[in-house]
């Protein structure tokens, strides 16, 4: 073959394959989300929603109330964790001798902790909270494994945020006789806020969506969480519908493991919008504010 | 400075004074420790929370080493090279080993589970670099940007869906459809080599090590895909225009000129990828058909090192020696080991080529 010839042969072999590999990415997602709802379609009754699971029969009040409380709770353990851990990085660790962000170290311990897999996680959630402290299958032990898992995210998202707050704004607070905490409260936080709420969307989608650590530290109750921290005998959440009981005998269950599948994609996909509308907005702001 | 915010309220009020004192100036003052408090209180809630991570991590590894010390002990070599994963007779006397009691007949050989770990993570990986590579090229180079952003946060959408919702959907959609086409045609018209004789064999009904890694395909290509992009948009523009210049076509441009630019970059964000992939349970724990055994050929069930903690932890309670959730220790262990060093490879690769480094975190 000519070598002109081959070469526009491969270009537009090139450019097949560009849109190929996004065919074969987003036919499968949208293969995936229209099966999420055909299979819970047909049957879809709103009433699963506030209606009492038992056993295989009723609907997901207390899974659904389950999933939102370790949201919760993961909002505020690991968020506070996350949010102060980030500030540390990006604010407060002094800067290597070369001029390097500082707290290489610290930094380097949280990204070797979220290559932790969940399952390790929910093991040693397990065997040192679940049995060591005779805390049972509860809601303490599952909240503290889902935070270890998401503060390094947090933090990531933190200082990243913090980072790209401009030195002006720290410096105009400091002429001003603010203290440092005070501005940082006032100042700094305030700008950084959209990104950090960011991460903690994204966090919280990735909680919510958690199995593997669950089992180990939670297990399964079908009841509505009565407010017991520990020594609960089992915890609630939709995830572990999913996992279940779509192999039960009974429809009804399928149906249940169905319906938990949708609500957990609608939710994660509401808060990654979120997420997605929060930065689109104050990127606008941004570039309005530099021009 | 000082003076204009609170120094007045510093000077301690003559002692006479102090009645009529009350009100404004006690505030003021409450509100200047306040503030002086709240730098202290930032700086060691910040201390406190950045040690955290280092200390959770600490008592990861410790609770695993010294949980899976007598399993260690006791399976020595033949956990990586033995094929057997038995509880043993939990009715019958337990024997010592060691100094470590365990059932008699016990014998953990956890082989089949890290290859069939690497087999699934290696599958996935291989067949999700290039589409990842083509789905980067479409969206920064290709497509207009009022059609690049929406697909890519669809993409960005995949990686947020709960690993279970996508293992139930290949377990019940996925995995029967391909087995009933992609499948046979594979193991129908795929040559008899080495390598590929790996696809002949019957078909199944769609769990398995294949349904399973695709999977993982799936949840690997948005990660790969982010941080691929990400340093294209790094590549400057001149080399790139130089080259269009001497009459390359793009083809020679994103070969020649992007893809080297950031080489390097691209192997980390497939080791990122593959990171994630070797932690991975609940899909595969629903696709993989989770049997022990080392897979015949790629649509036959197996399972993972993930997987069979997960599946495992119960029956392994039945032994009252405790000898098997020591040796559940030892999967764990193995398993955190391999993917800690890989992201910790990965970060590095990725971090050496650019500043901005890649995502992080559990994908989404």
């Amino acid at each position: 073959m000519p070598r002109a010839r081959r070469r526009s042969v491969f270009t537009v072999l090139f450019r097949a394959g560009t849109v190929l590999a996004l065919l074969l990415v987003l036919s499968p997602a949208v293969w995936l989300l229209a099966g999420v709802i055909s299979k819970a379609a047909p049957h879809w009754q709103w009433s699963v929603l506030w209606t009492n699971l038992q056993g295989e029969n009723g609907g997901l009040l207390g899974p659904i109330v389950g999933t939102l409380v370790l949201m919760a709770g993961v909002l505020v353990i690991a968020g506070s964790v996350g949010v102060l851990a980030g500030i540390h990085l990006a604010e407060l660790s002094r800067p290597t001798r070369r001029g390097g962000a500082g707290g290489t170290w610290l930094r380097m311990a949280a990204d070797v902790l979220s290559g932790v897999p969940s399952i390790v996680l929910g093991y040693v959630g397990y065997v040192a909270l679940v049995v060591g402290l005779h805390w049972d299958f509860s809601l303490l032990p599952a909240l503290l494994v889902l935070s270890v898992m998401v503060v390094p995210y947090i933090a990531k998202a933190t200082e990243t945020a913090l980072r790209q707050v401009p030195t002006s704004y720290r410096e105009g607070a400091e002429a001003l006789g603010m203290s440092m905490g005070h501005s940082m409260r006032r100042v700094v936080l305030k700008s950084a806020a959209p990104g950090i709420v960011t991460g903690l969307l994204i966090a919280l989608a990735i909680a919510g969506g958690e199995t593997a650590p669950l089992l180990f530290t939670a297990e399964f109750s079908s009841t509505v969480w009565t407010g017991s921290l520990v020594r609960a005998h089992g915890f609630g959440y939709l995830t572990y519908l999913v996992y279940q009981y779509w192999s039960y005998p009974s429809q009804h269950a399928n149906d249940l493991s169905y319906d938990a599948g949708l609500i957990l994609v609608a939710m994660v996909l509401l808060l990654l919008v979120g997420a997605r509308v929060i930065v689109a907005r104050t990127q606008r702001h941004t570039e309005y504010r530099g021009r | 400075m000082a003076t204009l915010e609170g120094g007045a309220d510093r000077r301690p009020a003559p002692p006479g004074r102090r009645s009529q004192a009350q009100g404004q100036p006690r505030l003021a003052r409450m509100a200047a420790v306040l503030r002086a408090g709240e730098t202290g209180a930032w700086k060691w809630g910040a201390r406190v929370a950045v040690l955290l991570p280092f200390a959770a991590l600490v008592f990861v590894v410790a609770v695993l080493a010294l949980k899976a010390y007598p399993a260690v002990k006791v399976n020595g070599g033949g956990f990586f090279t033995g094929s057997a994963w038995k509880i043993g007779s939990t009715y019958a006397a337990t024997t010592r080993t060691d100094g470590v009691a365990h059932p008699v007949g016990s014998s953990y050989g956890a082989w089949p589970l890290v290859a069939g770990t690497l087999q699934t993570s290696a599958i996935a990986v291989v067949i999700a670099l290039p589409i990842s590579i083509g789905c980067a090229f479409a969206l920064t180079e290709r497509l207009p940007r009022w059609v690049s952003r929406p697909l890519g946060f669809a993409i960005e959408l995949l990686a947020g869906v709960p690993s279970v919702v996508l293992g139930l959907w290949g377990v019940l959609t996925f995995g029967p459809a391909l087995s009933k086409t992609l499948y046979p045609f594979l193991a129908d018209h795929l040559p008899d080599v080495p390598v590929l004789s790996f696809f002949k064999g019957t078909v199944g009904h769609g769990e398995g090590l294949l349904t399973g890694s695709f999977v993982l395909t799936l949840m690997i290509v948005p990660i790969i895909t982010a941080t691929t992009a990400d340093l294209f948009r790094q590549v400057p523009a001149l080399p790139k225009e130089g080259g269009e210049a001497l009459g390359m076509t793009d083809f020679e441009v994103a070969s020649k000129i992007t893809l080297r630019w950031v080489r390097s970059g691209i192997i980390g964000a497939a080791v990122l990828g593959l990171g994630r992939a070797l932690g991975e349970t609940m899909a595969l724990v629903l696709t993989v058909g989770a049997i022990f055994q080392l897979a015949p050929n790629v649509y036959s069930p197996m399972s993972t090192i993930a997987a069979a903690i997960a599946t495992q932890l119960d029956s392994s309670l039945t032994d009252g020696t405790g000898f098997a959730v020591a040796s559940i220790a030892e999967l764990a262990l193995v398993l955190a080991v391999i993917s800690v060093l890989v992201n910790l490879a990965a970060r590095w690769i990725v971090h050496r080529t650019s500043r901005l480094g890649g995502p992080v975190g559990r994908g989404a």
